[in-house]
């Protein structure tokens, strides 16, 4: 029997040995399984990390912070809390155990839970093993102004819609809210809470940030870009005369002024300034029709449409502005695809998010130079070390500075005495332009307001987008894009 | 003591094997939960006085062939148990343990294992001759008489698996008794006859029973459904590949929730192997994996250096069942094999696993005793 004894040990060997081999395989394997989602062993590794604080501007306020809790075993976890709950949970996202990470807390990770190669970060997490106490992560100190952010937040209650404010000549972010928002501390604990919350639009979507990712439709806002394409290519000047029949014929339709639909009563004889301030459909239209699609495109294109605004926030939660068709961002190849006309007025398809908007008022303020959107200022090491500090730097060049100057002034005019009265602030020349945009439902619109102030020294631009309205660009989102300003640049109301 | 005293000739690796996998088994299942370590030392040192006991009172082993019709039946008797009302306990879909009240629930099949190995050996030892010679006339094929074993033996394994949803046990059970079988006899055409035979019959079950097919499904893509049907394989493939190769060290994988369950549920039972690959890496699995080849090959050489037929198949059927049931419970959690639930021997947590495993060692023990004096006389 012995034949059959060593035999038998042998293909035991051999099974033994496949054994081994799969959980070698496994090994192998190991980078694609920690990236699956219902993994827990990297996110519970990092609970033993003391993660780094978020901060706002002050440099002081956590947006971001630790709760210690002391396990059976003697060990430490660091589980977030979050102290603003609502007011920042869209910009900082959360970090928890069973639903991943979004936000900061998911793009800067790697600082936060100090496992970035960078060589003082090495070394104190070196020595933190040694001495066997919890590593430490490096702290976040973002360009979110409270003040402003609470403006934001406070003026978007209520409604669906979302506000950035940006600071034309850094591009920082001194507010980014999204409503309706929800409490990053109840994510972990109380899910459904979370998805009861319900709002005047459907789905409701809390958790989607829709500053940087929200569907809206740009309306007039985005006349800015063509009156900026119009300019600055030279085939127009602000003192330019259009005649105005109330409506412009497009394909031999006629499509009307809005607010006096079905009644072409015109403006008459209007200069390029005068459409601005009015905010007059039909001179755009003739104007895009005039440039061409292609041409009007390439403007939206030099602030920074087709291309995904590089703000330090998960990739995944940046949409990027364009022409969509069937959901996907879509870039014509001739210009004969897309209704020059409709296009010039911000309707044709486009989907623009208020982030992107806030950059073409940033743009216009900045003298024709977008700066690259950043959300944080530095980060700093648990020694107080700054490990990385985030530079202004410019992004697109759109128009020339004269052009600026003249939509510049073109927008002031629309507050001043124009569709944009609500965003008056007595001493201070806000520039801005309105924007109400059909999604072809009753009831449904998209409502916008573009601003920067103060005119001649702009400290800060932004852009207020609201869906579900049934009033104008003017009556709802300048109010709160008022308000904003007013917080931005210290002023209380 | 007791061993060196009463046999002295007895192999000097097998004990310190299983002593060193029962510590592992106490220190992982510290890590998970401190309390139910200290139960497992106590049934380690119940393991260890049954032990002592039959190495002083089975003065001859093959005694035990003169009762193996016994033995045999009650084998069958253990496995039925569960099944009966009253007693039985269903847990996890299978119906395996028998709860007399308090603390004295107890898988009675891990004892039928050694029980059904003593009677396969005498069994086969008293048959050999017919089983391997007795067909030569007639073609390859055995008569229907010499048969008749075979298919009781596999019918039983089905319905002990149809019964109690216990795959791991009736393959384990099935695969020792082909085992024994093929080196009684030396006939590839038995072994081939009975897999064929448990492939036919697993696939019926498997159209008939959803516990065997969530059990396949879940294995052939576990990334179907995580959080559902292959969640245990699921995490425990996650700790496996999170360990590396020298693991997380010991106290440092991530085995727990926040709330202090593990992850991966019965993971000081069946899992018990993703919990060491993870904290001691694959360094730590393939060490223990060895441990068990090691037991393996000592055991095997026991039988090689009998000189009867009875203590062959006995020695032979003993190490093959322990390192059958450490092959399919490991395979099982690394995804090589269907996941079903046995015990990895001596590191599991489980009282009448340890019990039983440790009788079977002083089995194996007292042959080896006898066999090396033999050689020596």
């Amino acid at each position: 029997m012995n034949p059959q004894i060593r035999r038998l040990f042998l293909v035991l060997s051999l099974l033994f040995v496949a054994l081994i081999a799969t959980a070698t395989y496994w090994l192998w394997r190991a980078p694609d399984l920690e990236a699956r989602q219902g993994n827990p062993q990297l996110i519970v590794r990092e609970l033993e990390i003391e993660r780094g604080l978020i901060l706002a501007a002050d440099g002081r306020t956590p947006l971001a912070a630790n709760r210690r809790r002391k396990l059976e075993d003697g060990r430490v976890w660091y589980l977030r809390r979050y102290p603003r709950g609502e007011l920042t949970a869209h910009a900082v996202g959360y970090s928890t155990i069973g639903r991943s990470r979004t936000g900061l807390e998911l793009s800067l990770n790697d600082f936060l839970t100090a496992s970035n190669a960078n060589l003082s970060t090495i070394i104190d997490t070196t020595l933190d093993r040694l001495r066997g106490i919890p590593r430490e992560g490096n702290d976040v100190v973002t360009t979110l102004d409270l003040d402003a952010q609470r403006a934001a937040a406070q003026g978007l209650a209520g409604n669906c819609g979302a506000a950035v404010a940006l600071e034309p000549s850094t591009g920082r972010v001194l507010a980014l809210a999204s409503s309706p928002s929800f409490d990053p501390n109840l994510v972990e604990t109380d899910f459904d809470s979370i998805e009861a919350i319900t709002a005047p639009c459907r789905p409701a979507a809390p958790l989607l940030d829709r500053a940087t990712a929200g569907r809206f439709v740009p309306g007039s806002t985005f006349k800015i870009v063509t009156a900026a394409a119009a300019l600055d290519t030279g085939t127009y000047t602000p003192e330019s005369q259009f005649d105005d029949p109330g409506f412009c014929t497009l394909f031999g339709e006629r499509v009307f002024n809005f607010s006096d639909q079905g009644t072409p009563a015109g403006f008459g004889r209007v200069t390029l300034a005068d459409a601005v301030e009015n905010s007059i459909n039909s001179v755009f239209c003739n104007i895009g029709k005039e440039l061409g699609a292609d041409v009007v495109l390439e403007y939206a294109k030099r602030f920074g449409f087709y291309d995904r605004p590089p703000i330090e926030l998960p990739s995944e939660e940046v949409l990027i502005s364009g022409l969509y068709r069937n959901g996907r961002l879509y870039d014509p190849e001739s210009a004969s695809e897309v209704d020059p006309g409709r296009l010039a007025f911000g309707q044709e398809r486009l989907v623009v998010t208020p982030l992107q908007m806030a950059l073409v008022a940033a743009g216009v303020a900045n003298g024709g130079v977008v700066m690259q959107p950043r959300l944080v200022e530095r980060i700093v090491s648990p020694d107080g070390d700054v490990i990385q500090r985030f530079d202004e730097e410019e992004w697109k060049t759109a128009v020339e500075p004269s052009t600026a100057a003249d939509l510049s002034a073109m927008m002031v005019r629309a507050v001043e005495s124009g569709t944009g009265g609500a965003a008056q602030i007595p001493g201070i020349s806000v520039a801005g332009k309105t924007g109400t945009a059909e999604t072809g439902a009753a009831g449904r619109n998209n409502t916008w307001f573009i601003a920067f102030a103060p005119a001649e020294q702009p400290e800060v631009a932004v852009a207020v987008a609201l869906s579900d309205q049934t009033g104008t660009g003017g009556a709802t989102a300048a109010p709160i894009a008022r308000a904003i300003i007013e917080a931005a640049l210290g002023r209380n109301t | 003591m007791a061993l060196r005293v009463r046999l002295p000739h007895a192999d000097p690796f097998l004990l310190p094997l299983g002593g060193l996998l029962s510590a592992l088994g106490i220190t992982m299942i510290y890590r998970i939960d401190p309390e139910l370590a200290f139960r497992q030392g106590l049934w380690v040192v119940v393991g260890v006085a049954v032990f002592v006991a039959l190495v002083l009172f089975l003065r001859d082993y093959r005694e035990l062939d003169n009762v193996k019709y016994i033995l045999g039946v009650s084998a069958i008797a253990l496995l039925v148990l569960p099944a009966l009302p009253i007693i039985g306990r269903t847990i996890n879909g299978a119906t395996l343990w028998v709860d007399l009240g308090g603390p004295l629930v107890f898988q009675p099949g891990e004892l039928a294992k050694v029980f059904f190995v003593v009677f396969l050996a005498g069994y086969l030892r008293d048959n050999r001759e017919m089983l391997s010679y007795g067909a030569a006339g007639q073609g390859r094929l055995p008569s229907p008489k010499h048969l008749g074993p075979l298919l009781l033996i596999w019918g039983g394994a089905m319905l002990v698996l149809f019964q109690t949803r216990d795959l791991g046990g009736a393959l384990l059970y099935f695969t020792v008794f082909l085992v024994m079988l093929y080196v009684a006899t030396a006939r590839w055409t038995f072994v081939a006859a009975g897999l064929a035979l448990f492939l036919a019959g697993a696939f019926a079950l498997y159209q008939v029973i959803p516990h065997v097919q969530d059990r396949v499904q879940g294995w052939l893509d576990p990334w179907a459904e995580p959080e559902g049907q292959s969640y245990q394989l699921v995490q425990s493939l996650y700790a496996v590949s999170s360990g590396g190769v020298f693991g997380s060290g010991l106290g440092n994988g991530v085995l727990l929730t926040p709330a202090g369950d593990p992850y991966i549920p019965f993971l000081e039972t069946d899992f018990i192997f993703s919990a060491i690959a993870q904290e001691l890496g694959l360094a730590g699995g393939a060490g223990v994996i060895l441990l068990y080849l090691i037991f393996a090959y000592r055991g095997f050489r026991v039988s090689m250096l009998a000189q009867d037929g009875f203590s062959k198949l006995l020695a032979a059927g003993l190490t093959a069942a322990l390192a059958i049931q450490a092959f399919i419970i490991i395979g099982g959690v690394v995804g090589l094999i269907p996941l079903t639930g046995i015990t990895l021997p001596f590191v599991s947590y489980g009282g009448s696993s340890v019990v039983a495993n440790f009788v079977l060692l002083a089995l194996l023990l007292v042959v080896s005793d006898r066999v090396n004096r033999g050689e020596r006389a």
